[in-house]
């Protein structure tokens, strides 16, 4: 069916900045399985945690979810480094399997916690700006999207320059290039391992703060941006920052168009067939570094 | 009081003897107990919280009026089972309560689980009361153990339908194009299919049909479809999240159709919504489940509730009318014995008025409630008003929405 193309323009330029966020999702998974080589399960119930400290933040402090966003982010660096410090390195025993099996944990734990503390409620605020549009053109684009749009590329940038220009960014590269030889130089891999789990961590806290104000929470939600986030990792490149944040934009799109065409309930296809078609034609995804 | 009402009707079914006795509760009695099923975690909690707010208030209503006086006053106790918002939660939950030796199940909420919950049930002869489910499938089955003290989807849409007209009608028919939204599971789909075979006939053109996932994260392409196709109406069918999303996302994209007419919508005759996003829900109308705002203990109740910082949803009246309906059919039975219940909750008649539902003379036919009928409402001025039947309507449907 034909849609008029003010329609499709709006389609794709909501795709783009939900793929954003989306991507800023990925980011922080794609952190992770870049340097410490592992698959962080726990991505989802973390994202989630996040997004109930920003519900916090506004609700019981009053603070709006825009400003909570970098204290927030300092906060879940800190945790997400303690986590890996405490629980997931100890708890490995150098064994990749079984970061698996303790990520996978964390996250039932952490879930659990949220559904004891939250109940299983859904959750929104009631912000005031959350259905104020921006105009473009012909298109009425929602005012968080925009925000979460120009947020991620800020974070982006961000990351960018941390990775290029600080000394922290070049052993992070040491380390996820040569594990050893970043040890036999003196870098204190574990700590390294520590700060880009916080890192990535961060990411999440930021795109909870950026999601919050237009959409929900429930000790559940992070599933479904996870699901999404690691398409978005296969497709970017495992491990690739700017393929995280490039496929994410393709994915937001994806899913907007197919679902203005094939309808809400259909619209997550489009998503999956692109990971099965990327997994079958370029199993390194599109800035994959590694084969 | 209610007291000698009960007294009156127990006469009329020849359990005189057993009422006689003192109707002083004695410690003995050994209480009843009844299970209550609602889903309070997953996607369904706040209608399965707000179900089991209206047994609770129930069962503490009747044991403070001394119990089933049939049974020596015995008290009701609850057994409180989740069913997890899913089928295989309410079956379990049935399992549970079948140890514990219910005499009755009352609950369930979505369509699905009462299907599953009553079947399970069914095994041992356990009567279940459904509270809101409304899949017309659930009394179809020749479950004798079944009941549905309110109204089936059949006779929700078909009231929808003819109140739909009759208010387009009155308006001078300023509608004919129309979008219908569903969420694509057991409840939304078979509506929208009803909705398309039905709605032609009265003169109304479909112009799309447009299936949602729950949960949703985001309306934005339905808001876009609608706006490209420039509905007159829009009617919706979802649950709470889904359509307060639509509703906010709809304003949002400045999309205002002449009318939002929503049939057993989750959210347009809840209040959390009316409160939380007045603008978005101004003026929507629904055909849903609603108390009878005629009779005092409906206000009663309601001040219960919000006395408890809960909102006011039909899930809290429905529960609270259903569990009467259980311990009405207690006191006509005499005893807690699962056959005797079945057999006395399928002889209700008109004397049952202990609920406070908008329904005529109860009268069950294979466990339907032939009585149970819906009421149309509209979000007035931070309001759910009662539009339809015009006969206890406290309010002026506002039609067609302009500006």
């Amino acid at each position: 069916m034909g849609f008029p193309p003010e329609i499709i323009l709006e389609a794709v330029l909501n795709g783009l900045l939900t793929g954003a966020v989306y991507g800023l999702v990925a980011l922080g998974l794609t952190l992770v399985y870049g340097v410490l080589h592992i698959i962080n399960f726990a991505h989802g119930a973390l994202l989630t945690a996040a997004m109930y400290g920003a519900y916090v933040a506004r609700t019981a402090l009053g603070i709006d979810p825009y400003v909570a966003a970098l204290p927030l982010a300092a906060l879940f660096f800190l945790l997400g480094y303690a986590v890996q410090r405490l629980v997931i390195g100890p708890a490995s025993r150098g064994k990749d399997e079984n970061i698996l099996l303790v990520t996978l944990g964390l996250s039932i734990v952490i879930e659990n916690l949220m559904l004891a503390v939250f109940r299983s409620d859904t959750r929104s605020i009631d912000a005031p700006y959350a259905m104020d549009v921006v105009e473009f053109g012909p298109a009425l684009l929602g005012y968080p999207r925009v925000v979460g749009f120009g947020a991620t590329i800020l974070v982006g940038i961000a990351l960018y320059l941390l990775m290029t220009r600080t000394a922290t960014g070049k052993a992070i590269r040491a380390v996820a290039k040569e594990r050893t030889g970043a040890a036999l130089v003196g870098i204190d891999v574990a700590h390294i391992y520590a700060v880009t789990f916080g890192i990535g961590t961060a990411c999440l806290a930021i795109a909870a703060a950026l999601l919050l104000p237009s959409f929900y929470v429930s000790p559940r939600v992070g599933n479904a941006f996870v699901l999404v986030a690691f398409t978005i990792v296969v497709l970017g490149g495992m491990g690739s920052v700017v393929g995280a944040l490039l496929g994410g934009l393709i994915i937001g799109v994806v899913e907007s168009l197919s679902g203005l065409y094939l309808g809400e309930s259909l619209g997550q296809i489009g998503i999956f067939l692109i990971f099965i078609l990327v997994l079958l034609v370029r199993p390194t995804g599109l800035f994959g570094a590694r084969a | 009081m209610a007291k000698f009402e009960v007294a009156r009707r127990s006469l009329v079914f020849g359990v005189a003897g057993v009422l006689a006795a003192p109707a002083l509760p004695r410690a003995q009695a050994p209480a009843v107990k009844l299970g209550i099923l609602q889903p309070v975690t997953g996607a369904l909690s706040q209608d399965g919280e707000h179900g089991r707010l209206g047994a609770e208030l129930a069962i503490n209503e009747i044991n403070a009026g001394g119990g089933i006086r049939a049974l020596g006053g015995a008290r009701i106790e609850m057994v409180f089972g989740d069913a997890r918002s899913n089928p295989e939660g309410g079956v379990s939950e049935v399992e549970k309560m079948q140890a514990e030796g219910v005499v009755a199940i009352v609950g369930g909420f979505a369509s699905p689980i009462c299907l599953a919950a009553s079947q399970a049930a069914s095994r041992y002869d356990l009567p279940y009361v459904v509270d809101v489910g409304v899949s017309d499938q659930i009394v179809s089955r020749g479950l004798a153990n079944t009941f549905r003290f309110g109204p089936g989807f059949g006779v929700v849409t078909s009231a929808a339908l003819d109140n739909l007209v009759a208010l387009n009608d009155a308006a001078g028919k300023p509608s004919r194009t129309v979008v219908i939204v569903h969420e694509d599971g057991l409840f939304g789909s078979g509506m929208a299919r009803l909705l398309n075979a039905e709605l032609p006939k009265r003169g109304f053109e479909v112009l799309e049909t447009i299936a949602h996932p729950t949960p949703a994260r985001d309306m934005n392409n339905v808001a876009l479809r609608i706006r490209s196709l420039r509905p007159d109406l829009v009617i919706p069918s979802s649950y709470y999240a889904e359509f307060v999303l639509l509703a906010r996302t709809m304003q949002q994209q400045r999309i205002r159709p002449k009318g939002i007419y929503c049939v057993l919508n989750g959210a347009a005759s809840n209040y959390r919504f009316v409160r939380e996003f007045p603008d978005a829900a101004n003026l929507v109308m629904d055909c849903n489940h609603w108390p009878d705002p005629r009779k005092p203990k409906t206000a009663e109740l309601r001040q219960q509730v919000e006395a408890q910082n809960r909102f006011w949803l039909y899930n809290t009246p429905m529960n609270y009318s259903a569990v009467m309906l259980v311990a009405d059919a207690l006191e006509r039975a005499g005893r807690a014995d699962r056959a005797a219940v079945i057999q006395a909750l399928a002889a209700t008649d008109g004397a049952f008025t202990k609920h406070i539902m908008p329904y005529g003379p109860t009268r069950f036919v294979n466990g339907q409630n032939q009585a149970g009928a819906p009421v149309n409402t509209q979000v007035q001025n931070n309001d759910i008003k009662v539009i339809f039947p015009r006969d206890f309507a406290d309010a002026q449907p506002v039609y067609p929405v302009t500006g």
